[in-house]
């Protein structure tokens, strides 16, 4: 920011107090929640070492389906909303599936195949909603879209709670009725990997992969079910959107959730609470560059600022990881003394 | 050991261009039959050659600098947010001071992304594809940032967008054979004749020559010429040998005395130059301005290409041709894509029939079914969806992984952080 003559000072102080008006909160949160579900979806490929990079082509593709298939069927509400998601998660378990079965039957990298299959799902995207999934539209009318969904398969916003917390927010700011969704889906993933003996075979096998298969955890079916739970995340990422604002598919959907999930993952540490905050820091950033504008400052630093903190998040943490180690090493040496030849340093490495 | 493998490679070598020289004959061959079949004449037209030549080139760099990288060891997924740096670098000093300029800025530019990529990979050991993802988003976050700051009251410009660049690069075409001048004097179009006779084979022969020959770019020359010297700088120098070797087993590259994070530096830094100046052929090749989103997805191409060239130049060359021909038939006619189902149906059929006569059963009738659903769709349509086309090179990639990633062997340290002095 010097760079360009601007107070980074006057700046900071601008961004956070147009940050925390309510209108500004309510959009944090709602920016927050895909990223959220984005970064879970990663995060839990992450924690068995699995690298999800298709989370892009997998919530465009299930935003889609699930918002045609939606459209077409009569359900009472809670089952009808319960229905699309259904649909959202199987069609994104089924692509980050195929990445799954492609690694353990043929040994394709899930990094290679995810940006391939990422490319072919948002290709088959863009013709199905041209040619086959878009309504007719009226003259006059060019934005390709799917038909609107029906009353029953639409979440209302939670501004009525709001109000009844005593919080009034601004006309035209409502606050995503996903919310209590993602927060659930939250709490799962946390239940899933730290309490159940899945989710310990899957942190063991991302710690020591031989050591895990040694004591009996197979490595293919973990592949496997690891990359059909991420995807099956992964499509829940356009359901905000398509639940809350727009009701049905159009080009006007969010692009890129996918990729801002990796770096959400990697800076909440795979860590569901860390990953709340990251989301949450990221959807604030982007919120409060929108005044820099107005002080005549790019609101693009914003998304430098996305980027800086990625890598200076990452290599901090592995930073701290090395001088832990090596007093590790050193206290290990210490205890030693005396006890008979000094431990090698690769050993304790 | 010396004298064997002095004695052995250059037979070897000579085989493996005999059997590419036929397997080309043969798919041209192919190519022409199709095109008197279908009346597809842009299949194998000089116009369609001379783009797949322009649409190939930055594929190619962005993979020659992916070998650089995974050669020694370190997976570059951020290709593409070196490509970006390039195009604009390339495009902000080609607009200042004209393309020559643009070129060496734009290399620069990327690599500069490439030793981003070194010190965060290299030094701090962090994860190779973290890092790599990180410079993707740093990189296209930084190009919006740097066009607000330099382009807001540029007329021609604005933040997507660079303006012009000053002046081209010069063009060559062959003398005698496609046409080009020699000392100012206008010489017969050879190849370019028989091109218009339509004779089969002969005439794509013809097309195929003049493709390659008339009104080729000096940018492109300097490409090509990467090629043999990455294999000559990787393959048969001293430096490569060491290169290679970090890549391979840097433990024992270490005890050897071979600098390994020297090496690991260098070869990521020329990784982010090609890739960089990849991003500089676009801009000044294709469009003249730096656009956003201009490198679509090609950094991941050319890895693709890497993967499906088994990390070797001369698979690098044939994967980035391939998903080149298919980017350039589109751009030119449907039709010709139409055309092009035949031919995958025929070529389909005829690797089933090899894989059954070699009696590889599961194979082989896998392929003749895929050859007759690609034929029914030939004659059963009459267009190919454009979305469709686009997305070719990514269901090659995942198919030639799915059926030859056990073949496929990458550099056996590549994408592991290395600690000097670590054990295991």
């Amino acid at each position: 920011m010097l760079l360009i003559h601007q107070s980074p000072v006057a700046a900071f102080k601008d961004m956070a107090q147009f940050g925390i008006r309510t209108d500004s909160l309510i959009y944090t949160v709602n920016t927050a929640i895909p990223l959220f579900l984005s970064g879970l979806a990663v995060a839990i490929g992450f924690k068995m070492g699995l690298f999800n990079i298709g989370v892009e082509g997998q919530y465009t593709l299930a935003a889609l389906l699930a918002a045609y298939v939606g459209a077409r069927v009569a359900l009472p509400a809670v089952l009808h909303v319960a229905f699309i998601l259904l649909v959202a998660m199987i069609v994104g378990a089924v692509l980050a599936g195929a990445a799954g079965a492609l690694k353990v039957t043929r040994g394709v990298h899930e990094v290679i195949s995810t940006i391939m299959l990422n490319y072919i799902a948002l290709g088959v995207t863009g013709y199905l909603l041209r040619t086959r999934l878009s309504q007719h539209n009226p003259p006059g009318d060019f934005v390709t879209k799917t038909k609107l969904l029906a009353a029953s398969g639409v979440l209302p916003s939670l501004n009525r709670v709001l109000h009844s917390l005593g919080v009034h927010p601004p006309l035209g700011s409502d606050l995503y009725g996903f919310l209590p969704i993602a927060i659930a889906v939250g709490v799962a993933y946390y239940i899933l990997v730290w309490r159940t003996g899945f989710g310990y075979d899957l942190r063991a096998t991302g710690v020591n992969a031989a050591a895990a298969q040694v004591s009996g955890v197979n490595p293919g079916q973990m592949i496997m079910k690891t990359m059909l739970l991420s995807g099956a995340i992964a499509g829940l990422v356009g359901m905000p959107e398509l639940l809350g604002v727009f009701h049905r598919y159009s080009i006007e959907f969010t692009t890129g959730l996918g990729f801002t999930g990796i770096a959400v993952a990697l800076v909440g540490r795979n860590n569901p609470v860390g990953i709340a905050f990251a989301a949450l820091l990221f959807g604030f950033l982007e919120r409060s560059a929108q005044i820099l504008d107005l002080e005549g400052i790019p609101k693009e630093i914003a998304v430098i600022m996305q980027g800086v903190i990625i890598l200076s998040v990452v290599i901090a943490y592995e930073v701290v990881r090395r001088v832990v180690q090596a007093q590790e090493v050193r206290a290990a040496a210490e205890k030693s003394k005396g006890l008979g030849p000094t431990p090698r340093e690769e050993d304790a490495a | 050991m010396k004298e064997i493998a002095a004695r052995r490679l250059p037979t070897d070598r000579r085989g493996r261009l005999v059997r590419a020289a036929m397997l080309m004959v043969l798919v041209l061959l192919a190519l022409s039959f199709v095109r008197l079949v279908t009346h597809a004449s842009d299949l194998t037209s000089s116009g369609t050659f001379s783009a797949t030549l322009r649409v190939s080139i930055p594929i190619l760099l962005a993979a020659l600098g992916g070998l650089y990288a995974e050669r020694a060891g370190v997976v570059n997924i951020g290709l593409e947010g070196m490509m970006i740096l390039g195009t604009w670098f390339g495009a902000w000093a080609g607009w200042h001071w004209g393309p020559w300029t643009g070129v060496l800025v734009g290399v620069m530019g990327g690599a500069a992304g490439g030793l981003l990529h070194a010190v965060a990979t290299v030094t701090f050991g962090i994860d190779h594809i973290v890092s790599g993802v990180a410079i993707n988003i740093l990189a296209a976050g930084a190009t919006r940032f740097l066009s607000v700051v330099a382009y807001t009251n540029v007329s021609g410009a604005g933040i997507t967008q660079s303006p012009h660049v000053n002046g081209t690069i010069g063009e060559l075409t062959l003398p005698v054979l496609a046409g080009g001048r020699f000392f100012g004097l206008k010489t017969p179009d050879f190849l370019g004749w028989l091109e218009r006779q339509h004779w089969f084979f002969v005439s794509d022969l013809g097309a195929l020559g003049k493709g390659l020959t008339a009104q080729v770019s000096l940018l492109t020359l300097l490409a090509v010429a990467l090629i043999p010297l990455t294999y000559w700088l990787l393959w048969r120098t001293p430096f490569g040998l060491r290169l290679r070797s970090v890549g391979e087993h840097p433990m024992a590259a270490e005890s050897l005395g071979v600098p390994v994070y020297t090496m690991k530096y260098i070869a990521v830094t020329i990784s982010g130059a090609l890739a960089g100046l990849g991003g500089v052929f676009l801009v000044l090749e294709e469009a003249g301005i730096y656009r956003e989103g201009q490198v679509g997805g090609r950094g991941f191409i050319g890895l693709a290409a890497l993967i499906f060239g088994n990390w070797r130049p001369g698979g690098v060359v044939v994967g980035a041709g391939l998903f080149g021909y298919s980017d350039a038939l589109q751009l030119r006619s449907n039709t010709s894509i139409h055309g092009l189902l035949l031919f995958i149906a025929i070529a389909a059929a005829a690797v089933g029939l090899w894989f059954l006569i070699r009696s590889r059963v599961t194979t082989g009738v896998a392929a003749v079914v895929v050859a007759s659903l690609v034929f029914w769709w030939f004659a059963g349509t009459k267009a190919v969806p454009d979305e469709f086309i686009s997305i070719t090179p990514y269901v090659v990639t995942l198919l030639v992984l799915a059926v030859a990633a056990q073949r496929l062997r990458p550099p056996a340290a590549d994408g592991r952080p290395y600690r000097k002095g670590q054990a295991q």
